[in-house]
């Protein structure tokens, strides 16, 4: 019960669209909490949005798991197989440019020479909030 | 005797004349292909199709209209999301007119291709199959394709792809998934005839695998003559065994990834799809070479144009074949095709060595997590401000962001952000990111190690078995099947190697099963050299689209006479 709360308070300030099925297993593996699903969900401001969703990172996570029986003692992580090379850098001149309209022209919200944002350091909703948001 | 052209260089080709009417012209073409070229894909001196267009045999404009043609009869397969038919002509017009003032600009001047939808191309709409960029018309040609346009090549269209290339199936974009053409080959349909199962012609259609799939399909098809598509896990390689193409991986920083919208920056590169090796190596001359917009690309002087070399024996030559590749979960044909490969090469003086590739198993772990991770971090720019899919919340910043991205990503996306996420949180970065980063300088420094005990070239599967049924396919999570299908291709993207996938033979079903050569860091041309000489040994068969055929003659009731006289 207390799982479906969280989902509806999560849903409700962002349009509601989705009514949610399913109820996210506060126990599941025990990796995977309300707060680790609340913390990700704000991160990647991406939600999970189901049950199955929760269940696959589950066992993405231990698939990833496995990676813990290779010994790599002393071995420096990886970044790029290029790591032996300088990257090659361009001179710092201006040799293109002058397309705002060009680039303006693809986004949906856009004032003269803006892009329209709506306001922020406004946070997502926390678990507890339930008063629905006014929302276009 | 008309004839037929099908690739770009030799291998297969032959030069059409010119005949009355396009569609007695096509299905002539068609028809002497079919026949000339029952089993195998070697055939009478070849003639290159660009050569025809030098010669004037055949126009741009005449070859382009083929090609949109087949296009629309082969729209069921769902290859193309978007075909840029008028581009395309223009284009035709323009090399026209310079084949006719005798200034072509090289081998692919005129030549259809096509290019994968992840691949940036200005005025032509890119959506990566993903709601996120349906309608997102980019401002700039990615430099892969600003190159073949520069060298002439007449762009098809924008092929299908599993969204945002996260996939090994090509099923799951937002404009439906991709069907192999293979389902309805004559070599296919005639294995299943035998089978007494008697089920719907078209329910039990078969993947293209992916995430190029509409590249591969559309190469298979014979709707153009190479295609681009990328390879970040064996996204190229796997629909290329599965269609039964060439699937060239390039090494990382050879080809410039500028435009090429980004899944996981360390290990993607543009792939080439073509029907022989010749034509990917003309492509790869093409677009190999460094890229001041991509400083992943590495500046050392590159030998081109990528003219290869007939090997005459491969005495001097050391293949490798890793012992942890043989795994249970690979099927009998393969396992069996792999070791006659192996044998062929011996029984020709080359030197077949088994070799160690000790942290395979590992390989398809430490993918998934550093694949996640990355996509975590790039799929971050799309928060609908600038470009792309945006919302209708006006309420916050993070609120319009959050279900703009819910709005435009699939469950597959959504899945591996949140996965690469969660392996980037504080208390998880080292025991997962930094650790399966270390994890891949084990599997690139396995490479280092197999290439060093002499090894020119090492010889692998690519995938488990033949293409399977969609139906069959979609009965695992995106996830599970990546992991699965992925598991002999990806660790080459982890150590930046070259690889390519060459069709073999038909499995029992009549299905393409291709093998896959490894070859040392920028050592591309020597790679496709040896991969070249291997498939003039196998002669693998061309595919006999059936459904093709039964169209043609049902238009051409009239023309009954002339095809029945070029029937062998």
């Amino acid at each position: 019960m207390w799982s479906r709360l969280v989902w509806l308070g999560l849903r409700a300030p962002l349009g509601g669209r989705q009514g949610f099925t399913s109820k996210a297993d506060p126990q599941g593996s025990g990796r995977i909490t309300a707060q680790v699903i609340e913390h990700l969900e704000r991160l990647a401001l991406v939600d999970f949005g189901s049950c199955e969703a929760v269940a696959r990172l589950e066992k993405a996570i231990a698939f990833a798991d496995q990676l813990r029986a290779v010994d790599t003692d002393g071995v420096e992580p990886m970044e790029s197989v290029l790591e032996d090379r300088c990257l090659y850098l361009r001179s710092d001149n201006v040799v293109e440019g002058n397309c705002a309209d060009e680039l303006l022209q693809n986004s949906h919200r856009v004032v003269e020479e803006y892009f329209v944002a709506p306001p922020g350091n406004i946070s997502l909703p926390k678990l507890d909030e339930q008063e629905p948001f006014p929302h276009s | 005797m008309l004839k037929g052209s099908v690739t770009i260089k030799d291998g297969c080709g032959h030069v059409p004349s010119l005949a009355t009417g396009d569609l007695f012209f096509l299905l002539a073409w068609l028809l002497w292909w079919q026949a000339g070229h029952e089993d195998h894909a070697g055939p009478d001196p070849p003639r290159k199709v660009s050569a025809a267009l030098k010669q004037g045999q055949i126009t741009p404009t005449e070859l382009c209209q083929k090609c949109l043609s087949l296009i629309k009869k082969t729209k069921f397969l769902n290859a193309y999301i978007t075909v840029s038919e008028e581009v395309a002509l223009k284009q035709a017009e323009e090399s026209e007119k310079r084949y006719k003032n005798g200034q072509s600009l090289g081998d692919l001047d005129g030549i259809p291709v096509a290019v994968k939808d992840n691949f940036s191309t200005s005025g032509i709409e890119t959506t990566c199959a993903s709601n996120m960029l349906k309608g997102y018309i980019p401002p700039y040609n990615a430099t892969v394709v600003q190159k073949l346009l520069d060298q002439g090549a007449l762009l098809m269209g924008k092929t299908n792809l599993d969204e945002f290339a996260m996939g090994s199936g090509s099923t799951d974009g937002i404009f439906g998934p991709v069907k192999n053409p293979w389902s309805y080959s004559k070599q296919y349909r005639e294995k299943r005839k035998q089978n007494p199962h008697n089920k719907n012609e078209d329910s039990d259609w078969l993947i293209t695998g992916g995430s190029s799939g509409g590249s591969a399909a559309a190469v298979s098809a014979f709707t153009c003559y190479a295609a681009l598509g990328s390879d970040t896990g064996g996204s190229t390689r796997n629909p290329a065994a599965h269609c039964g193409l060439v699937g060239f991986k390039p090494s990382y920083g050879l080809v410039s990834r500028h435009g090429l919208i980004p899944l996981v920056n360390s290990m993607d590169v543009p792939g080439i799809l073509t029907r022989c090796v010749d034509d990917a190596a003309v492509v790869l001359g093409a677009l190999a070479g460094p890229d001041p917009k991509d400083s992943t690309t590495v500046h050392d002087p590159i030998n081109k144009p990528f003219m290869l070399p007939s090997l005459a024996d491969v005495s001097k030559l050391c293949i490798g074949i890793p012992k942890e590749y043989l795994i249970p979960e690979l099927s009998s044909e393969v396992r069996s095709l792999w070791s006659k490969a192996a044998d062929l090469f011996e029984s020709e003086g080359a030197k077949v060595l088994e070799v160690s590739l000790p942290h395979t198993s590992y390989s398809i772990v430490c993918y998934h997590v550093l694949c996640t991770t990355e996509v975590a971090s790039n799929m971050a720019r799309f928060d609908g401000l600038q470009y792309g899919h945006r919302c209708d919340i006006n309420v916050s910043t993070e609120a319009m962001y959050a279900a703009t991205r819910r709005e435009g990503f699939n469950d597959v996306v959504r899945g591996r952000i949140l996965s690469g996420n969660f392996f980037l949180l504080k208390e998880n970065y080292e025991n997962y990111f930094v650790k399966a980063q270390k994890v891949r300088r084990l599997i690139a420094n396995d490479f280092v190690n197999a290439f060093n005990s002499g090894v020119d070239v090492l010889l692998t599967p690519t995938t488990l078995s033949e293409a399977v049924p969609y139906l069959e396919f979609i009965k695992e999570d995106n996830r599970t099947r990546s992991a699965q299908d992925d598991i002999f291709t990806q660790a080459v993207n982890m150590a930046g190697l070259p690889a390519v996938s060459i069709p073999v033979a038909l499995s029992n079903q009549g299905l393409p099963i291709g093998l896959q050569f490894i070859g040392r860091a920028f050592c591309d041309q020597q790679l496709l050299t040896v991969a070249k000489w291997f498939e003039k040994q196998v002669q693998f068969p061309v595919i006999q689209l059936q459904e093709l055929m039964d169209d043609c003659s049902a238009v051409l009731e009239n023309e009954k006479s002339a095809s029945v006289s070029l029937k062998q």
